[in-house]
């Protein structure tokens, strides 16, 4: 088994909805057009013996469409097998059906994306906030929350005020310039 | 916590084998009604954030019937830092300590981990030097053992054994001293560099580690035989937090977690990366899964490892000085700093100095996942890059978040006292579950 295999096998079995493999550094990945199938391509790249699911993790496309790539790490133990697999979710809808019926290790990874990129899982069975506290109102690892944070106040819970960055030169704004276009050392204070 | 009957038995062993006859012989959900709080409500007891058996700062929400736990809720992020936030806002290269922080028990295998993910989005793993490739291995299997000295000492210390803290603390010592030679600091080594290493080993710096190898495994059998046949021991740990193969593969643990509980799976072995192909080792495998088998599992590694460093000292390309100057960068300078002398007098050495400090190293635009084979378990890190010297997106599959999520699964039908076992027997460190 090669993880080719396993992506012309997805295919064979979900047609158009699976894309063609692409392969950059002997990693392969997969697209899945509807994110909406996700626990059924999972459920059935673990009968292939992905029975490994190593990591689950969200990128914030800022500023284009769709906003959210969900992305799934693969693994299979008996056939040592990685193979990547990515759906995209739209800002308007921020939801997907939750994976935790296929792999358990994916209740944790689910809510840690619900916290701090905003994506709701459908069908998780425990989704709350997991490394920010119950009531922090914002979603730190979007690409339109500032480096420096944003002032919030639960009473009587917690609080967090704006850190210092003191022109710190490799600070990034969304939508602005990334780093090698512009000058780091004339670099201001932003938010 | 202790119930009154428990108090009145003033032998522990005695009171340990109580405790256990009366758990198995309910497979973990004891009827026994002289250990459930008969008639009264379930009480709800705060584990933590600043408990010694949570080794750090996690918090467990355990819900109690008299000594028995019937609910167990973890709560984690206490030491969340935004390590992954910050990594979108620096260049590759600044991003290096803050990997010392992730795992601050193995601090150099993180570095090691971090430095193979970014060369494999650089593709330039492949053409690591050989004298580089030993050396990094050297530094991460020194991190196993430091980091297993620590998880057996503190396990056996939460279990009352608090003389094995003081023998592998001893060791760690030595460690640190190691440490502090090869990189200028005990604690936040930030080692390894884009391509290659921050410098090379000191003059006398193999010797003292051959030393310390000649040391640890004395120590090593000295734990080994205060711990492994004592009975007080192994009635704590055997047969407690039991990990079904299936569970352990659902729940993805990894390290010595996973093979506690049968899984040959060892990154080392399966997907060999720098030179652990051409070295000689076994993978140590536990059959039941219990905290007895990861205990086990630990203390095999340790020896392994140390084999492991005895065979890179032994076959380290350049010897122990480096006379014959073997490299330790890939030589690529748009990668690796140039050296300095060059830097001084070369127009081109200038020009990359210039654009690697103040841009950093232009990364191609693409997505990998590299995992290493780290103490505590696989250390992965996704980095999804859109071209320049920033990451776009850099996720930390984080060994000991992935490996706590069992907790829920594990704990109920436990006793209060095994919780602390348990823990102890996972060893995970918060500083990488909440990054």
């Amino acid at each position: 088994m090669t993880p080719q295999r396993l992506a012309e096998l997805l295919q064979s079995r979900y047609g158009a909805l699976v894309s063609a493999p692409t392969e950059f550094r002997g990693e392969v990945t997969v697209r899945v057009a509807d994110a909406e199938q996700m626990p059924e391509v999972c459920a059935y790249a673990k009968k292939l013996g992905c029975d490994f699911l190593l990591d689950l993790t969200s990128v914030d496309n800022y500023g284009e469409d769709p906003r959210w790539t969900i992305v799934y790490e693969l693994y299979g133990l008996e056939h040592r097998c990685h193979l990547r697999l990515k759906a995209e979710v739209s800002e308007a809808k921020s939801e997907l059906p939750s994976v935790t019926g296929v792999w358990r290790t994916a209740n944790w990874h689910e809510r840690e994306i619900f916290d701090l990129m905003g994506i709701r899982f459908r069908g998780h069975p425990d989704l709350r906030r997991i490394i920010m506290w119950e009531g922090y109102p914002h979603f730190p690892l979007r690409k339109d929350f500032p480096l420096a944070g944003r002032p919030t106040e639960v009473p009587d819970v917690a609080f967090t005020q704006v850190a210092p960055l003191e022109g710190g030169p490799f600070v990034t704004a969304p939508g602005g310039k990334d780093a090698i276009e512009r000058e780091p050392r004339a670099k201001e204070l932003e938010g | 916590m202790a119930t009154s009957q428990e108090i009145r038995a003033g032998d522990p062993a005695a009171q340990a084998a109580g405790v256990r006859a009366a758990v198995s012989a309910g497979v973990n959900r004891p009827d026994d009604e002289d250990l459930r709080d008969v008639g009264g409500d379930k009480m709800v007891l705060n584990m933590g954030p600043s408990h010694p058996a949570t080794h750090g700062v996690l918090r467990v929400v355990l819900e109690l019937d008299g000594e028995i736990i019937t609910k167990a809720t973890p709560d984690i992020g206490y030491l969340h830092r935004g390590d992954e936030k910050i990594a979108e806002n620096m260049t590759y290269t600044q991003f290096i300590p803050y990997t010392d922080r992730l795992d601050y028990l193995a601090p150099l295998a993180n570095n090691v981990a971090y430095a193979l993910a970014v060369e494999k989005l650089l593709g330039v793993d492949q053409q690591l030097p050989p004298r580089c490739q030993f050396i990094r291995v050297i530094c991460c299997e020194l991190a196993r053992i430091s980091s297993h000295l620590l998880g057996l000492g503190c396990f056996a210390m939460d279990c009352g054994a608090m003389t094995v803290f003081l023998l592998t603390f001893t060791e760690r010592e030595k460690i640190h001293n190691l440490c502090e030679a090869l990189t200028g600091a005990r604690f936040t080594t930030s080692y390894t560099r884009l391509g290659g290493l921050a410098r090379d080993l000191p003059p006398g710096w193999v010797d003292q580690c051959r030393q310390f190898l000649r040391e640890v495994v004395v120590n090593l059998k000295e734990v080994d035989q205060l711990l492994t046949r004592n009975r007080i021991w192994v009635d704590r740990t055997k047969d407690i937090g039991v990990i079904a193969k299936a569970d352990a593969i659902d729940f993805a643990l990894t390290g010595p977690n996973l093979r506690a509980s049968g899984v040959d799976h060892d990154l080392r072995k399966a997907h060999p990366y720098l030179c652990y192909d051409q070295l000689k080792f076994d993978v140590p495998l536990g059959s039941a899964g219990d905290c007895y088998d990861r205990y086990l599992a630990r203390m095999e590694e340790v020896r392994q490892s140390v084999k492991i460093v005895h065979q890179c000292l032994d076959q380290l390309p350049g010897g122990a000085d480096n006379a014959a100057g073997e490299p330790i960068n890939v030589s690529d300078g748009k990668t690796v700093l140039p050296p300095k002398q060059k830097v001084m007098t070369s127009m081109e050495e200038l020009i990359h100095q210039f654009m690697l400090v103040t841009q950093g190293v232009n990364v191609p635009p693409g997505e990998v996942y590299f995992g290493a084979e780290n103490p505590k378990g696989e250390l992965g890190f996704y980095i999804h890059s859109r071209g320049g010297g920033t990451p776009y997106r850099l996720k930390i599959r984080a060994p000991s978040f992935v490996n706590l999520s069992i907790l829920p699964h594990l704990l109920p039908g436990h006793l209060m006292s095994d919780a602390v076992a348990i823990l102890g027997s996972l060893d995970f460190v918060m500083g990488e579950c909440d990054r």
